[in-house]
């Protein structure tokens, strides 16, 4: 047995190496954004605006590379499920890494921020820097367990931004000047919402790109949790007259 | 229509086994496509199934394959029936050094058709299935050797056509080809597939993939994984089969 299509399989991990770069990035930039707006830092807001254009550049760079080893190598099975996963993956990184630079340009007049501190935000901003940081170790691991469990915890972020959307809205009933306050907050907690949520989105890629099974979003909320921390398993096939022969069961 | 049962099939050449415990159902009609590398016995078993392999000396054929519940290398079966209820079509186009005309009008002939009239019939419908009657139908008397290559197979698809098989073996047909009259082949077959059972042999992965209903792979002389097409390039169940189409090994 021969190892063939060297120049390909070079290409794959190469578009890996790309894909795990983007992610750093990503991660980088939320976890500077989430320090930005708390410190109102403007050092950070400007380093953020330039990583704005380098994750925008590694996007295309990427979604490029992609499409030619689509059009050249006409991938198939597993690295089918690879190339098409890294062409979402991508553009969920860039997403999250938007978003880090959205909450840092709201950090002018951080230190007069009654509101935002009286509520969760600090500890959102961790679990959700968390669930970034886990969604690209279960890509760099081909971790399904590990990406099952991202989206598992997007229940208690899901909590979280109600809880600091509702407190906020009291707040800025009662106080009309903490207005402007609780909006910065508000969009915040949202944009940190919406971080997870890609997080998750990445946790689905790396399930079906690993085992090829597709994650029902919805399905996944309604069955009970247990069923789900083993991670997937290849589905029986659904075809009628389908045969696999095991060489080892021979 | 016939489908084809494959119980327990094992042949060897000599002492060397080519084809060891195959089972397999193809249905009828629709397209099922052998893949594998070289050497692997899918030339062995497409040839099985019309009873080629009888004119090698060497071979010796073990286990059953039924067509309609009958079984080809049963006592009293009459090879000549099989073969015009089996077609074949090879890796080269081999026109019979005759008209066109008589390329198509040879075999209905010598199964008892004179009627001249009937035999033009024969010969136009049979040109018109395999998309070659608007090419020709100018020229019928002509040498079938003054067609371009992948007209002289077209030739060879309408000459298999001639008697009426139910079943049509494809044996690597458009490897001599260009991609042009590649197509046109494939085309062919698409239309092919409602009325007959179609196998075709083939080294082109991407072939298999664009025209086939159901693939089989075949490794060291075994069927590995037979099943649905797009199941089979997009999530293999067998590792052996997600290498070969992802081409780490040959």
């Amino acid at each position: 047995m021969m190892v063939l299509r060297t120049t390909y399989h070079d290409e794959l991990n190469r578009l890996n190496r790309e894909v795990v770069e983007m992610g750093a990035l990503a991660q980088e930039m939320v976890s500077k954004g989430i320090e930005a707006f708390l410190r109102g830092d403007e050092a950070i807001r400007e380093e953020l605006a330039s990583m704005d254009r380098e994750i925008y550049r590694q996007e295309q760079e990427i979604d490029r590379h992609c499409f030619e080893i689509i059009a050249l190598h006409q991938p198939v099975a597993s690295d089918l499920r690879k190339v098409s996963s890294c062409l979402k993956v991508v553009t969920d990184l860039n997403r999250i890494g938007r978003y880090g630079r959205n909450i840092a340009e709201m950090g002018e007049g951080a230190a007069d921020r009654s509101v935002t501190r009286r509520f969760p935000l600090q500890t959102m901003a961790q679990q959700v820097l968390s669930m970034v940081e886990a969604a690209t170790s279960a890509f760099v691991n081909r971790d399904t367990k590990a990406a099952m469990a991202i989206i598992e915890r997007d229940d208690e972020i899901d909590k979280l931004w109600e809880s600091i959307f509702r407190g906020t809205i009291t707040c800025m009933i009662e106080q009309p000047q903490n207005i402007s306050d609780g909006a910065y907050t508000i969009l915040a907690a949202r944009y940190l919402e919406r971080i997870a949520d890609h997080a998750c989105n990445i946790g689905e890629r790396v399930v079906f790109m690993v085992s090829g099974t597709r994650v029902d979003h919805y399905e996944f909320k309604r069955v009970p949790r247990m069923d789900h921390r083993e991670g997937p398993t290849q589905p029986e096939p659904s075809t009628d007259g389908y045969y696999v022969t095991r060489l080892d069961e021979k | 229509m016939s489908s084809i049962e494959v119980n327990n099939l094992n042949v060897w050449f000599d002492d060397k086994q080519a084809l060891k415990g195959v089972n397999m159902t193809i249905p009828e009609k629709g397209i099922t496509a052998i893949i594998g590398p070289s050497g692997c016995g899918k030339s062995t078993f497409i040839r099985s199934i019309n009873r080629m392999n009888d004119i090698i000396p060497s071979c010796r054929v073990q286990g059953q394959i039924l067509v309609d519940g009958k079984d080809l290398y049963g006592p009293g079966v009459d090879v000549t029936q099989v073969r015009k209820n089996i077609g074949m079509v090879f890796q080269r186009p081999n026109p019979f050094p005759k008209s066109i005309y008589e390329n198509i009008a040879y075999a209905p002939r010598i199964h008892g058709t004179r009627d001249k009239k009937k035999l033009g019939e024969i010969v136009e419908r049979c040109l018109r299935r395999a998309a070659l009657w608007d090419e020709v139908k100018d020229r019928l008397d002509k040498s079938a050797y003054d067609l371009s290559g992948g007209q002289q197979q077209r030739l060879c698809i309408a000459r298999a056509l001639s008697i009426d098989p139910e079943i049509v073996l494809f044996d690597e047909p458009c490897s001599a080809l260009d991609p042009i009259a590649t197509a046109k082949i494939e085309d062919l077959l698409e239309e092919l597939k409602d009325d007959y059972t179609v196998v075709i042999v083939t080294h082109n992965m991407q072939q298999a993939a664009r025209v086939a209903d159901r693939t089989a792979f075949f490794y060291l002389g075994e069927l590995i994984e037979f099943g649905d097409t797009s199941q089979l390039f997009e999530r293999p169940e067998n590792e052996l089969t997600e290498n070969y189409i992802t081409g780490r090994m040959g």
